[in-house]
């Protein structure tokens, strides 16, 4: 089985990353009555290694994974990639030239 | 992704400052205010506003798992002004599972699956430099063996540019032990198989023996090591990293989800 460390802190960060996808009402959103509700059904168990409670610890921390790398890589990409073109004023800005000014338009 | 300016002859339109203005294909303007889930014949569906969601292929969209429903429609309530559908992997898995648009039965997924065997990353081990082939011994080869005790078979690993030696028998034990997989499971297998770009790393994160970003990780490890050796740009390397984690964890959530019952089983308390 993965290492995974303590539950806890797994489900923590888990509702951490949903409040930032849902923003203010988040808990009134679907998936956080289901993450709550699936960690409270595993918690009551006699055994310590039960299987059932490390697969859901699983799939918690992978769906955190994916809710943080998604949220990771936007927003590299809105700090890299989305900016979109250059104007061709900004692209001759570049390397320090204007564009020339042409009275009557171009060609 | 190739972007096409509009179809205006000549120039294309200029927006206030100075800008091309027209909006990147895969965003568009998010048209719904809530998200909800129902439960319909064919499993769940899930609901922008008062309509129901399609695939492109134009089917309903229902999924067999209640928590995949829950997941997906999270991951439209997450959109704020504009939807951006590079982002939202488990819809494309979804949508991918119910079009089928490679149109594959269940005998050519597994097909596909099992050949990235003999190009498996964790097989082809470079000589040079010894830096990196030690890291790869280190790294690597206590994942062949798990894989090899686990499924009981043969699979080595090569410096030769033709890869390992992959021997039938287990060649067949992968094909048999993937079909006990439904369609659904099989469509995100072979996705987080594409990802890793290893067979071996993908059963090992589906059983459970290391997490994503582990299995992400191993699967990059030549570039972690050119990375540690001549520096990290954050703009490619990490751009591309988090890519990867998030396909992959997409791929193994789907996997999990639509293969398993979600009953919980309540034990009997033992005197």
């Amino acid at each position: 089985m993965a290492a995974l460390g303590a539950p806890l802190r797994t489900l923590r960060a888990l509702l951490r990353e949903l409040r930032h996808a849902a923003g203010r009402s988040y808990r009134d959103s679907p998936a956080y009555h289901h993450v709550l509700a699936a960690f409270r059904a595993h918690r009551v168990t006699s055994e310590k290694l039960c299987r059932a409670q490390q697969e859901l610890h699983f799939q918690a921390a992978t769906y955190l994974c994916l809710l943080r790398s998604v949220r990771e890589h936007e927003a590299l990409h809105r700090e890299y990639h989305g900016r979109g073109e250059r104007s061709p004023q900004e692209t001759a800005g570049l390397v320090g030239f204007r564009l020339p000014q042409q009275p009557g338009g171009k060609g | 992704l190739p972007r096409r300016p509009p179809a205006a002859a000549g120039s294309c339109p200029v927006g206030p400052c100075g800008r091309r203005a027209y909006a990147p294909p895969g965003e568009r303007k998010r048209f719904y205010q809530n998200v909800s889930i129902s439960q319909g014949e064919g499993g769940f569906e899930i609901n922008l506003d008062h309509r129901k969601l399609k695939t492109p292929q134009a089917k309903l969209f229902t999924v067999p798992s209640e928590a995949l429903a829950i997941a997906v429609a999270t991951e439209w309530d997450s959109q704020k002004d504009t939807i951006k559908f590079y982002t939202m992997h488990l819809t494309t898995l979804c949508n991918t599972a119910l079009d089928n648009p490679t149109q594959r039965d269940k005998t050519q997924l597994i097909r596909a699956a099992v050949k990235f065997l003999e190009t498996d990353t964790v097989c082809y081990r470079v000589e040079e430099p010894p830096a990196l082939a030690e890291l790869q011994k280190n790294e690597w080869d206590p994942v062949v063996a798990w894989a090899e005790k686990r499924y009981n078979v043969t699979i080595g690993s090569s410096t030769s540019i033709l890869g390992p030696n992959i021997p039938a028998s287990t060649r067949e034990t992968f094909v048999s032990h993937l079909a006990s997989y439904n369609m659904w499971a099989l469509q995100g297998i072979e996705f987080v198989i594409t990802q890793l770009k290893s067979l071996i790393l993908s059963m090992s994160l589906i059983d459970r023996h290391i997490t994503v970003e582990k299995a992400v990780l191993l699967s990059r490890l030549e570039e972690e090591y050119q990375i540690q050796r001549w520096g990290n740009v954050e703009w490619a390397h990490d751009y591309d990293l988090c890519e990867l984690r998030a396909r992959t964890a997409a791929g193994t959530l789907f996997v999990h989800l639509c293969s398993e019952s979600s009953t919980v089983k309540h034990k009997l308390l033992q005197d």
